[in-house]
């Protein structure tokens, strides 16, 4: 184990804690943002660091292609490589595979898809996984897990819970950095609660040194999703991190750290940055809109990043999506509004005002009070009383629930 | 505006300084204009800016052209002008009609209600009334007049033609101009020695602050530069600064100098930049640096070289060891290529960032060799070093 977790405030099941890496001392919980090639697309590293960004993802599939990790590894590690002093995340590959490829065939051996390069059948094995991930060199690498879209029902995702129950050993197995690198297993088993317990139970007792959640954000409801989360949360061990992959929307962040999760990891603020999209308090704001065009203030009144204190929304929605510039600044604006998140959630709970917190966050994004009901639903298991922000219910809430 | 000349060299050749704006010191001429689109650099963020030479790199040059995309004169007058939309008080805005890159003269549309311009929103006529209504909302530090620049293959009569606009456009442009900006009268006249040279002198008997030369870059071959560059400086007033558009490799801009041109623009760095090439050619002394050199990396030569090379697949070394930039203080050639190959932004951010601060660098030698003195020798060195540098790749390659 290459990593400590000290909780230093709760507030039910939500925790505050730092998470010592081998390159970072971190603070949860906390957005990780994705550098799918050694970089996050338009920012420079020290951005980054100024923008408070603790750990950022490299993905395993991408790097393993080009470069290669065998460059990565000869150069270093992807840390000297991208000159990034924090802490890195790296994933399994699998998932890239899958999702990419439409070809990407899993059998109890691996992951079986067709070479981008040259179009020949490649395999990619749990053991190669980890042998990748330890010459990448990343604070936290990924096992490889079956991954299947929570869509699909029935007895595949049976197969596929079982199957990286019996591949986390295989990972285990292969890992050759355990003391300077973090294994972290990642639970599966679909929608269904009495898979996911199997998962969980199955997974702690190899006592890896943090813990996933994995196989959401795939098209699933928000209903199942927050529940999957909630259950997870709640049979894994209170001493060690918790990552809900593949999430980043703000408000999903709020409700999984009120449930108890760390960590967080998402495409979304830069993706939707390069879109012309800003995140807000109020939700988000779409500055390729006409409106903008006379609009003289910044994208964020309340925001104190590079961007919000030198530029008018007028200005970004002339560069937005038809220079490099716009995206790069959105970027920067988004992430650093992600960070201030993570570092509000952070704060609030140690400071033992989180429930208010919450209801802050939900009061700007719902002014009507229409805060939805899978929000609500997890806030009361979260025990968090929320009933302030939902008192103005809207005319279309009331036909919903009719 | 403030503007002082302080060594000559040759008759021609000479350095000055040059006082505007908030600018947070004097700036020494001959001097870059930094590219921009929309007024920030093209990939270098705003917050990069104070890492680059200063006060060298104050000046940038901005297109009022590029704001008739999605922003009104009034919403930028509303913000409170260029400095204060940009977040750059501490800069001096300097506002030409042409960029070099994706806002180009059209002569066959210009006709004499206004100037036309190939842009990336569709060719655009601008008439003098709406450029003065584009600068007054701007509000840059100086300013070009609206020109009609031709290339040098149009006739005669076109050629005369664009002279004549072009000084009438002078008077229309500073009868409608804002207070406060210096006005940089434009001089035409395509490769007619004569034009050049009534332009010039058309230009110098009006009340400017000083001089913006275009109609350069524009088809004239290397060789007949020099005589046009001459009739138009040797015709304008010593005391005002001369900014020339469309001069950009290191060989142009020797030439320009030589000429007495103190103000350039930067065009050669974006070009580099999207080419994936990196400036490498010795600044102090300018001697061979050989190991900066590779023979197999594809169309480098001896100034820069072409970071799509394979050869910096695994080149863990700077561009350049000695070099102060962000770029070479943490990033490796490796890196760069592998963001090139990847097709990530950061690759031009890193290299536009690494070329800005060369070029600065190449200036600063140019004006230390004005100053001592030692212009000519210094010119003579660069361009046979660059040649006998070039001979013995050749030779290496045969
Ligand atoms: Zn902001
Ligand atoms: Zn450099």
């Amino acid at each position: 184990m290459a990593l400590r977790f000290e909780i230093l405030g709760r507030f039910n099941r939500a925790r505050a804690a730092q998470l010592t890496l081998p390159h970072f001392g971190c603070q949860t919980p906390l957005f990780m943002p994705v550098g799918t090639q050694g970089t996050i697309k338009g920012l420079a590293t020290n951005q980054l660091e100024e923008i408070g960004c603790q750990i950022i993802l490299g993905n395993t599939y991408h790097l393993a292609l080009r470069p290669t990790s065998e460059l990565i590894d000869e150069l270093g590690g992807l840390h000297k490589f991208m000159n990034w002093p924090r802490a890195l995340l790296t994933d399994s590959g699998g998932f890239q595979m899958v999702s990419l490829l439409h070809l990407a065939d899993i059998t109890e051996k691996g992951v079986t898809f067709q070479s981008p390069v040259d179009g020949k059948p490649m395999l990619l094995t749990p053991e190669e996984s980890i042998q990748i991930q330890n010459r990448i060199g990343a604070d936290i690498i990924m096992a490889l897990d079956d991954v299947v879209k929570t869509t699909i029902t029935g007895p595949r995702i049976e197969e596929a819970m079982y199957r990286t129950l019996r591949w986390i050993d295989r990972c285990i197995a292969a890992h050759k950095r355990p003391h300077e690198q973090n294994l972290f297993g990642i639970v599966q088993g679909g929608l269904d609660p009495v898979l996911r317990d199997i998962c969980v139970r199955g997974l702690v007792e190899r006592n890896l040194p943090g813990y996933a959640i994995g196989g959401l954000a795939g098209g699933e409801s928000k209903d199942s999703f927050w529940r999957v989360v909630a259950q997870c949360t709640a049979a894994l061990p209170e001493d060690k991190p918790r990552y809900v992959m593949g999430v980043g929307y703000p408000l999903d962040i709020v409700v999984c750290s009120a449930l108890g999760a760390d960590m967080y990891d998402c495409v979304y603020p830069t993706r939707t940055a390069r879109f012309g999209t800003a995140l807000v308090p109020e939700g988000v704001l779409k500055l390729k809109h006409k409106a903008m065009a006379d609009d003289t203030r910044p994208i964020d009144p309340t925001c104190a990043c590079m961007v919000c204190k030198n530029y008018t929304r007028a200005y970004i929605h002339c560069l937005v999506t038809k220079d490099a510039m716009g995206s790069q600044l959105l970027s920067y604006h988004n992430l650093y509004y992600m960070m201030k998140l993570s570092r509000d959630l952070h704060t609030s709970i140690i400071q033992e005002r989180f429930p208010e917190f919450v209801c802050e966050f939900l009061q700007k994004m719902f002014p009507e009070g229409n805060v939805p009901e899978w929000v609500c639903n997890a806030m009361e298991v979260a025990g968090i009383d929320i009933s302030c922000c939902c008192g103005k219910t809207s005319g279309i809430d009331l036909l919903l629930l009719q | 505006m403030k503007f002082a000349v302080k060594a000559w060299n040759n008759g021609r050749a000479r350095s000055g300084v040059l006082q505007l704006g908030r600018c947070p010191s004097p700036i020494e001429t001959p001097s870059l204009l930094l590219s921009t689109r929309k007024g920030l650099p093209f990939f270098i963020p705003p917050d990069f800016l104070p890492s680059l030479p200063s006060p060298d790199s104050h000046l940038l040059q901005v297109c009022p052209l590029h704001f008739l995309e999605g922003l009104s004169p009034k919403t930028i007058s509303n913000i409170g002008g260029l400095h204060q939309m940009l977040g750059l008080h501490d800069y001096v805005l300097a506002a030409v009609g042409r960029d070099s890159i994706q806002c180009l003269p059209e002569c066959n549309s210009t006709n004499k209600i206004g100037a036309s311009f190939e842009t990336p929103c569709g060719r655009l006529l601008i008439k003098p009334v709406e450029y003065m209504e584009l600068i007054s909302s701007l509000r840059p530090n100086l300013w070009a007049t609206l020109a009609d620049e031709v290339p040098t293959w149009v006739s005669e009569k076109r050629n005369k033609t664009s002279v004549d606009r072009t000084i009438r456009w002078l008077d229309e442009c500073i009868a409608l101009s804002p207070a406060g900006g210096a006005v940089f009268g434009a001089i035409v006249g395509g490769s007619s020695i004569e034009e050049r040279q009534r332009c010039a002198q058309e230009v110098a008997g009006r009340n400017v602050s000083g001089y913006w030369i275009g109609g350069f870059g524009l088809g004239e071959s290397m060789d007949e530069r020099p005589a046009l560059l001459n009739a138009v400086t040797d015709t304008l007033a010593e005391e005002k600064p001369r900014l020339i558009c469309g001069l950009g490799l290191p060989e142009e801009v020797l030439q320009g100098v030589a000429a007495g041109i103190d103000l350039f623009d930067s065009v050669y760095i974006y070009h580099l930049t999207l080419g994936g090439f990196a400036l490498t050619f010795p600044l102090d002394g300018l001697d061979v640096n050989e190991s900066d050199f590779q023979q197999s990396d594809f169309g480098s030569d001896p100034t820069k070289i072409n970071l799509r090379a394979t050869v910096y697949r695994k080149d863990p070394s700077p561009i350049i060891k000695s070099c102060s930039c962000y770029t070479c203080q943490n990033h490796t050639k490796a890196y760069i290529n592998h963001l090139l190959n990847v097709h990530e932004m950061l690759a031009q951010i890193l290299l536009e960032i690494h070329n800005t601060h060369h070029y600065l660098g190449f200036f600063r030698a140019i004006r230390a060799a004005v100053k001592s003195g030692n212009f000519e020798q210094f010119r003579q060195q660069f361009i046979e070093g660059r040649r006998d540098r070039l001979a013995v790749a050749a030779a290496a390659q045969a």
